[in-house]
């Protein structure tokens, strides 16, 4: 299995399309922080500061790494599931399109094992992905804002000591992996039915935007069933950011991400095991 | 041991209503290159990729080594080789790179057996370039490559001679003939090119809307029948006259350097004969028999 996880690998990182998703967010977050640094920091300045400041007496660097840090994080959980489905929704469909699964397919390796080799590869990009986006979001907010408490606005104002932030920064990170775990998940179930990648990330994307919608909306209908639709719990690592932590919640929502991306997984292997190669 | 390398047994498939492959029932014994015939959509690729498990079949079975399919599953096809349709690679990746993964996917192969592979194709010193610069041919060839890296003792080949120039096209039937002859291996080969069978095949079958047709040696299937037989003498006109007139062989049409005549393949050793004894220096006897006029003789149309 080492063989076919390390031979997958290779194949994923050596394509450009793997990093077009670094790239973005290499040029994008650096662009956003020089930004905020150069006049746009104003406005969160004049939006929550001065709101706050009729009722507290706000002292020290408010508006710090710590800060923006989490900001990013929660600006841009649904930009990333499109360059994850970018590399996801190619694993299964890129081979059949190009016809690469003449030869794959035709050694004596099971199907189930091509299969969880792409898979394993794939949800190792995505938490790459995750962590490239929440250490260079941190890391650069932190070079130009600096350090201090983190003021969080969030029914209700929650301060969190800077010296347990980098766990919780972590922790964070964490789950927010989880959650793309599902979003991959989903995209390269998508890939397995075709042998086009586009279609995964269009696929991808439609079902985040319309179960956002759903959720989003205050419908009898739509609010029974968003507790079974995934992206309701994508925010999960939000939690972490609470006072006190509902760390109960939290290992809830933990089994229910995993138990999607298990299904997705699952639904995957059982297709792609019936699945006539045709191309 | 058996000497049935591969057997299909009522093989069927079906896509909604069309039967693409309807009960095929053949067999491939040890040492044979066995030219699978049919024109284009018979339903060989598809019956090919049912024996390599790509497409799985509706009805029926395939037995490699004795081994059924469809209980054995991937295990079977370890010492098999195949190319199915054209070759197709990770095109961002070297020659070197692509039969590393492709041929490693069970154990390393050894560095030294992959440029041996790549040697024998003749693609040496392309082992570091990316396969996507390659031509349609070297890609055919890397193919090649892939399929014997593992030295199998079935070797599955479909159409392997498309898109190949004249001297490609010679290389892989000089490279088939070898593994037969000199490795052991059993060939099982595709082919839209009656010739091409003719040339490489020592037993054959003949598939037609997914129906077999007819199985058997290729002596015993293309030694008789009909065919245009090309005959070039030297005195020509002389010869066609005489033909005429002494009647059996048919009606000589001139062409340039010769005539033809549409005759029973069997009598070609009897005209050579008697246009010998009448005087004339015979200097071949060429048939030319298309897949289509064969097929046309088969089914009775």
């Amino acid at each position: 299995m080492g063989r076919l996880v390390w031979f997958e690998a290779v194949k994923t990182f050596t394509r450009l399309r793997t990093y077009i998703g670094f790239l973005a967010f290499g040029i994008l977050v650096p662009l956003v922080v020089a930004g905020l640094r150069m006049g746009g920091q104003r406005a969160f300045e004049r939006n929550l500061l001065a709101a706050l400041e009729q009722d507290f007496i706000v002292g020290g660097n408010v508006l710090n790494g710590w800060f923006f840090g989490f900001f990013f994080l929660g600006a841009l959980w649904v930009h990333v599931p499109i360059v994850l489905a970018l590399v996801a929704g190619d694993q299964i469909a890129g081979e059949g399109d190009a016809g690469t699964f003449r030869f794959l397919l035709t050694r004596a390796v099971s199907r189930n094992r091509i299969i969880a080799a792409k898979f394993l590869v794939t949800m190792i990009y995505t938490a790459l992905m995750v962590l490239f986006i929440g250490m260079l979001t941190l890391g650069l907010s932190l070079a130009v804002f600096g350090g201090g408490d983190l003021l969080i606005v969030k029914r209700g104002l929650v301060v969190l000591p800077e010296a347990a932030l980098p766990a919780l920064f972590l922790l964070a990170w964490g789950l927010a992996i989880l959650s793309m775990f599902v979003v991959s998940s989903l995209s390269f179930l998508f890939s397995a039915f075709t042998d086009n990648s586009i279609g995964p990330i269009v696929a991808t994307m439609a079902v985040i935007i319309i179960s956002l919608i759903v959720i989003t909306l205050p419908f009898d209908l739509f609010q029974a069933i968003r507790p079974w639709l995934f992206v309701n719990y994508l925010d999960t690592w939000q939690k972490v950011f609470d006072d006190p932590v509902p760390w109960g919640e939290i290992g809830r929502r933990v089994w229910i991400l995993l138990g999607f991306t298990v299904l997705f997984f699952s639904m995957t292997l059982a297709w792609f095991n019936r699945k006539d190669i045709l191309s | 041991m058996s000497d049935v390398v591969l057997r299909t047994v009522n093989l069927t498939k079906r896509y909604g209503n069309r039967l693409a492959v309807n009960g095929l029932g053949i067999e491939v014994r040890r040492g044979d290159v066995f030219g699978f015939l049919g024109p284009n959509g018979a339903g060989k690729s598809t019956a090919i990729r049912m024996i390599l498990r790509l497409v799985f079949p509706t009805a029926g079975d395939v037995e490699i080594f004795g081994l059924s399919l469809r209980k054995e599953g991937h295990r079977i096809l370890e010492r098999v080789g195949a190319i199915v349709e054209k070759p197709a690679f990770y095109g961002h990746l070297s020659a070197y790179r692509n039969l590393e993964i492709l041929g490693g996917l069970q154990q390393r192969v050894p560095r030294r057996r992959i440029l041996e592979g790549l040697e024998r194709v003749g693609l040496l010193d392309r082992a570091d370039d990316q396969v996507k610069t390659f031509s349609h041919g070297m890609n055919q060839r890397l193919g090649l490559a892939l399929a014997l890296l593992s030295d199998p003792e079935l070797i599955v080949l479909d159409e392997p001679t498309t898109g190949l120039d004249p001297q490609g096209v010679k290389e892989v039937r000089d490279l088939v003939r070898e593994l037969a002859r000199e490795r052991g291996m059993t060939v099982f080969l595709s082919s839209h090119l009656l010739h091409e069978v003719e040339m490489t095949a020592t037993r054959m079958a003949v598939i037609h809307q997914g129906i077999l047709r007819v199985e058997g040696t290729v002596r015993e299937l293309l030694g008789g029948g009909e065919a245009v037989v090309t005959v070039r003498t030297d005195r020509p006109g002389e010869a066609a006259r005489w033909i005429e007139a002494r009647g059996g062989y048919g009606v000589p049409e001139r062409r340039d350097g010769g005539f033809t005549l549409k005759m029973d393949l069997r009598r070609v050793g009897d005209l050579n004969r008697e246009l010998v004894q009448a005087g004339f220096r015979v200097e071949a006897l060429v048939p030319e028999r298309s897949l289509e006029t064969y097929f046309l003789d088969l089914v009775g149309e």
